[in-house]
């Protein structure tokens, strides 16, 4: 009878197995990915970084992913710290300093709260580079060099990309009130788009809310034909939104991640504009050390930029593999 | 606390901290009746702790970086706490920080006028807010906690749309190249050096504040009033004391701290960003809460506030110092919160039983 069930179950569980996705292939994935050991004989430094996130934050997962990978190969010992709120990101670049860390990575989207800190650790003597946000003011700070995309000519890319595919009108939709960033993104693309471009200021800590907000703008404008989401988590909810109202309206995202590379390869979004956080972060670190091991600086005293790049349907099947291990 | 129990020979409040002015007995009892005193515990165990595993944590450098994040949520927690003695909550107390900030930044730019004249004007507006809480809470009768839910949104409302109306972005423009920016930064956001350390002046704002709360609790009739409000409203009422009136002005008392907190956001970084500020009141009431204040009101102390917020800004700085993976940071500030909260319950249980 015992044996009967454990048969059974036994064939249940077997018979419940899946042959797509899952642990196992994430598993396997994995196998693929860069790790390793150190590959420099360097002193075993510590670098820092010290960004503007929230908690729980895709893009700056990626950008951490790119970091703690370079980190590994340059015999770094990397540390990492975030928050949204300027007052306390600063902070916790004070607290790094205090900590005599040997190399400092910031974000600086709100760059007037940071500049005493970064002067500060410039003071101490620790090498800083900036990235992501902050091109304009990290020289003025007085940083080694800035890594990441002009968010204005992210926006132009997006314009003159919307142009050529014939569209009319648009909608940018910003989850972030208050980012600066996020209006740069949206302000270029309407200067570089022929056609007529909106503004919608949506809460992107509430899905729900945002799918329903663009799904009322759709319904209230039917001629509106693309809709630009400023993060790869809302392209797929703006889809949603489109198939509720009904509308023609292509769906064009910043940034990328698994299920934009799915979307763009299935034709449900139409482009994507990536600036490449796994670069950010790896270089970063990299840059980083090259400086402090051979006083080398990449750039020539401009920002290095990781963007705009602008990834179509035929790109996409190549980069879904590297989204969904986390480093795309 | 039945409003049977509220003396009637003379207006004398009821509530903890009445009873034990009128008793003589010994230290080691007074001390055990304070609000504060589990909240020290838990001070000192937070401090012992971040000590032994964060090598960073003792340096001088260190520990003034620890003492400024505190006296940022401080100086807020101060006139939370006596609002929360006095019964009431107030939910709009961390985007009102950054209306206070945006009112004086903007009104100094767009009127060109002396960055004083913004302060100013900041003080009025930013207590008009206070004013508006107290009298829809008095008026209305409705709990605080919907009141000032409903102010919350109001204010990150207003916060962004006129700062998008008026400066066309998102933050203020920069005001540091104006009359007075100068003398706003010494009062507000200048930097001390005491033997060798950086000290901010937020530090010294926030003892201020605390001694003036405590005195305000403890030596005032306006502080037996806040208990009595806190410990029960209608027996207050009943033998005279100002309900209506206490209110309002613990409400202000909020609104004028946020005034300091917002000049010193100001002052420090210049630009303001509108969206920030939001979800910081309940730092606030957490760095209350955990110094021993009662969430149903009529118990508490300034000073356990101050200890509060100095808990909660060792956690969250001794967390980098000891170079931690942040992602669990809220996980051990709402640990914290539960254990000290408990600790405080079991402390008050045992002072109670050797009365």
């Amino acid at each position: 009878m015992a044996a009967a069930v454990l048969a059974a179950l036994l064939g249940a569980s077997l018979a419940g197995c899946s042959s797509t996705g899952g642990k196992r292939a994430e598993e396997e994935r994995a196998a693929q990915t860069a790790g390793g050991k150190a590959a420099v004989h360097t002193p075993r430094w510590t670098f820092a970084m010290v960004t503007h996130s929230g908690d729980g934050d895709t893009f700056w997962d990626i950008v951490q992913n790119g970091a703690r990978q370079a980190a590994v190969k340059d015999n770094i010992n990397f540390v990492y710290a975030h928050d949204k709120e300027a007052q306390r990101q600063s902070q916790l670049v004070q607290s790094y300093i205090d900590q005599k860390v040997d190399g400092l990575i910031v974000s600086l989207a709100k760059p007037d709260a940071m500049k005493d800190v970064v002067l500060k650790a410039e003071k101490a003597g620790i090498p800083v580079i900036t990235v992501n946000s902050g091109a304009e003011e990290s020289k003025a700070f007085g940083a080694l060099t800035h890594i990441g995309q002009d968010e204005t000519v992210a926006g132009e890319a997006v314009g003159e990309e919307l142009t050529k595919r014939g569209k009319k009108k648009a909608v940018c939709v910003l989850h972030e009130q208050g980012n600066v960033g996020h209006e740069q993104r949206c302000d270029g693309a309407a200067k570089t788009f022929k056609g007529q471009m909106q503004k919608l200021y949506v809460d992107g800590t509430n899905m729900p809310d945002v799918e329903a907000s663009i799904e009322s703008k759709l319904q209230a404008d039917p001629s509106i034909d693309a809709v630009v989401t400023l993060g790869a988590p809302f392209a797929p909810t703006a889809v949603q939104a489109r198939e509720q109202a009904g509308s023609k309206a292509e769906v064009d995202t910043f940034d990328l991640n698994a299920q934009v590379a799915k979307g763009l390869e299935d034709g449900s979004l139409g482009f994507a504009v990536d600036q490449q956080p796994y670069l950010q972060g790896y270089q970063a670190v990299d840059l980083l050390w090259l400086y402090k091991y051979n006083a080398d600086m990449l750039g020539g005293g401009k920002p290095v930029l990781t963007g705009p790049q602008v990834i179509t349907k035929k790109d996409a099947a190549a980069l879904q593999e590297y989204t969904q291990r986390g480093t795309r | 606390m039945s409003a049977a129990d509220a003396p009637t020979r003379k207006p004398a409040p009821p509530g903890g901290a009445g009873d034990e002015r009128l008793l003589h007995r010994s230290l080691a009892r007074r001390l055990m009746g304070r609000p504060e005193l589990g909240s020290v515990v838990g001070a000192v165990a937070v401090f012992v702790f971040f000590s032994l595993v964060a090598e960073p944590f003792l340096r001088p450098a260190s520990l003034s970086t620890i003492l400024y994040a505190s006296s940022t949520i401080g100086i807020m927690a101060v006139p939370v706490a006596l609002l929360m003695i006095g019964g009431e909550f107030d939910l709009s107390a961390g985007v009102m920080v950054v209306s206070s900030a945006l009112v004086s930044s903007m009104f100094s730019y767009q009127m060109t006028a002396n960055t004083w004249v913004g302060v100013g004007v900041s003080l009025l507006v930013t207590l008009c807010f206070g004013v508006l809480n107290g009298v829809l809470l008095t008026r209305t009768r409705l709990p605080s906690f919907v009141i000032t839910l409903g102010t919350f949104f109001m204010l990150t409302g207003l916060n962004l749309g006129f700062t998008k109306l008026i400066s066309g972005t998102v933050s203020t423009k920069s005001i540091s190249d104006m009359e007075g920016f100068a003398s706003g930064r010494a009062v507000f956001a200048s930097h001390l050096t005491v033997g060798g350390v950086d000290i901010q002046i937020t530090i010294v704002w926030w003892l201020v504040l605390v001694a003036v709360a405590t005195w305000i609790l403890l030596r005032t009739r306006a502080g037996n009033w806040i208990f009595a409000v806190g410990g029960n409203a209608d027996a207050a009422r009943a033998v005279g004391v100002p309900v209506t009136r206490t209110r309002i002005g613990l409400y202000m008392g909020v609104a004028f701290c946020a005034w300091i907190s917002g000049q010193h956001l100001l002052f420090s970084f210049d630009a303001i960003q509108s969206g920030d500020g939001v979800g910081n009141e309940f730092l606030y009431i957490i760095a209350a809460a955990v110094g021993g204040c009662l969430m149903t009101g009529g118990f508490g102390s300034a000073i356990g506030a101050a200890v509060g917020a100095f808990i909660f800004g060792m956690a969250s700085k001794g967390i980098v110092y000891a170079q931690w993976n942040p992602d669990w940071y809220k996980f051990f500030l709402g640990a914290m919160l539960l254990l000290a909260t408990l600790l405080n319950a079991w402390v008050r249980k045992r002072a109670e039983a050797a009365t």
